[in-house]
């Protein structure tokens, strides 16, 4: 066991340690306006994917959880979570597929008379934003159903019994109550959001960078591994603020 | 209202399903199209991209490398996470909470990150790249995973076996694999599934560990330079339908576990 202990903090240990020898490379991530934009387009893309998976997602856990008869629900479930356990770098070559522009999705726009030309979707940022809410919808799915799921009936039953209408106990009752499986998938999607590369890099094109995108760069074609390392320590930073704020509503018990 | 509230619901419904699983079927459709582009329409079935895809030695060989860093490093991983989560759970740790934070941190971080952080150690150690670096930093990854499902699962009655087999006179090694291996069985189970379905689909650890001899997701990123391509498509349904499979096992272990 220690050796691999002394493994991972030791590798952690090498992050700081390229980076604190000198502050240059991280002077150089708020110099540089290229680094700048690649932080706020990968934390503009991680929340939008946020927003709209959540969105997407309640009402669809919500079904499944109160309008699927009970017998069907596990199966409808592990229907809607199937995708989820194709390999990450297929799911995203799957939805280049789906948006380029000879795609399922551009054929059927023009071959039915609503477009005349094919929409770019892959190769932008809504091919990346697409890619990542197909992903994210199942796993909000998973953890906002298991919420639903917990729900004793009898809360909706005393909201209605104190007079309030389905909106009410919505708003008052029953969102309050799922709030800790909101932020926990949400807590997850923004870490597993930031941090991907694939899909971007894929889906993305080279129009615009993101913080993963741009930490493989000096890898990949720089060998620059303090800069990236500098890098890849700043955007754990931001994780870390983002589990502070949600850490309110992420009670990580032993159950 | 009450029929139009339903409808709605049930469109709304169809409609995220339709949405899931819309990439899926593009794929597995287009995989199963003769002409040289995955592209509509579609003109009929045929295998030929699964003969093309099955008679590529690259892909053959790093398709046997996948599942050989999977079932190692998951087996690896899952002895590690059950010693560790076995020592936390029977002796008073100095610092115990601190130390279990430690190991269940890389969950937190991006594999990325990760990935760059072995990469940096074993440049400055000296260690070359290859397949047994992406199996490292493979058991890195699912580690913590193996060691939070363990742990807890262990819960105080198993204590109480322990020292049954103790007081009758058991060796401490004997305790460990006849009693608390047996009885931690189902837990051990559902770790080594789960990091067997991670280390399969994982790619950027194993991208940035290996070196010519790698793993099928990167060799599959490598068909992806040249654009759309059936054989990725062919290749891609293949993939997906071994994770399926292993979903569906893994669910059908849980349900009667649950049952039982």
């Amino acid at each position: 066991m220690l050796p691999f202990v002394a493994m991972g903090v030791l590798s952690f240990m090498q992050h700081g340690g390229d980076g604190s020898a000198s502050f240059d490379n991280y002077r150089q991530f708020f110099d540089n306006p290229s680094y700048w934009r690649a932080m706020v387009n990968s934390l503009e893309v991680t929340l939008t994917v946020t927003a709209i998976s959540v969105l997407l997602a309640y009402p669809f856990a919500w079904i499944l959880a109160e309008v699927v008869p009970l017998r069907l629900q596990r199966l409808a479930l592990m229907l809607a979570v199937l995708p989820f356990w194709t390999s990450y770098v297929v799911r995203s070559y799957s939805w280049l597929l789906v948006l380029s522009e000879n795609g399922v999705v551009n054929k059927a726009l023009t071959g039915s008379g609503l477009l005349s030309d094919p929409v770019q979707l892959a190769n932008s940022r809504a091919g990346t934003v697409i890619g990542f809410v197909h992903f994210f919808v199942m796993l909000l799915t998973l953890t906002i159903f298991a919420n639903l799921k917990q729900l004793s009936p009898s809360y909706r039953k005393a909201a209605a019994d104190l007079g309030a209408g389905p909106l009410r106990t919505f708003l008052h009752v029953i969102l309050p109550l799922t709030l800790p499986g909101i932020m926990v998938g949400a807590f997850l999607t923004f870490v597993l959001c930031i941090g991907d590369y694939i899909t971007p890099q894929i889906l993305g094109g080279n129009n615009e960078l993101l913080m993963p995108q741009l930490i493989m760069m000096q890898i990949g074609r720089r060998g620059d591994f303090p800069l990236a390392s500098a890098l890849a320590i700043i955007l754990m930073v931001v994780v870390t603020i983002a589990y502070l704020f949600c850490a309110r509503w992420l009670k990580l018990e032993r159950s | 209202m009450r029929v139009l509230g339903k409808l709605l619901v049930a469109i709304y419904g169809l409609a995220v399903y339709a949405f899931i699983f819309l990439p899926v079927v593009v794929l597995v459709l287009f995989s199963l199209q003769a002409t040289s582009f995955p592209i509509p329409p579609f003109t009929g079935p045929s295998l030929r991209w699964y003969e093309a895809v099955l008679g590529d030695t690259r892909l053959t060989s790093a398709l046997v490398n996948s599942v050989m860093v999977a079932v190692i490093s998951s087996a690896l991983a899952v002895g590690l996470g059950f010693l560790s989560a076995w020592g936390f759970a029977r002796y008073h740790l100095p610092r115990a909470a601190l130390l279990r934070g430690l190991i269940t941190l890389p969950l937190t971080v991006s594999y990325l990150i990760i990935g760059m952080g072995i990469l940096i150690l074993f440049n400055t150690a000296g260690i070359p790249k290859s397949l047994a670096a992406a199996g490292i930093g493979h058991v890195v990854i699912n580690l913590p995973l193996c060691f939070a499902i363990i742990y807890s699962q262990m819960g105080d009655n198993q204590v109480n076996l322990e020292r049954a087999a103790r007081d009758l006179g058991a060796p401490e090694w004997k305790v460990l694999f006849l009693i608390s291996v047996p009885v931690m069985w189902p837990a051990i189970f559902a770790s080594f599934f789960l990091s067997m379905t991670f280390s399969w689909d994982e790619f950027v650890i194993s991208f940035l560990l290996t070196r010519f001899d790698t793993t099928l997701p990167v060799e599959i990123w490598n068909l992806l330079r040249s654009g759309l391509n059936p054989r990725t498509n062919a290749i891609g349904s293949l993939v997906f339908g071994v994770s399926v499979v292993l979903a569906i096992l893994f669910e059908l272990i849980l349900l009667r576990r649950n049952r039982a």
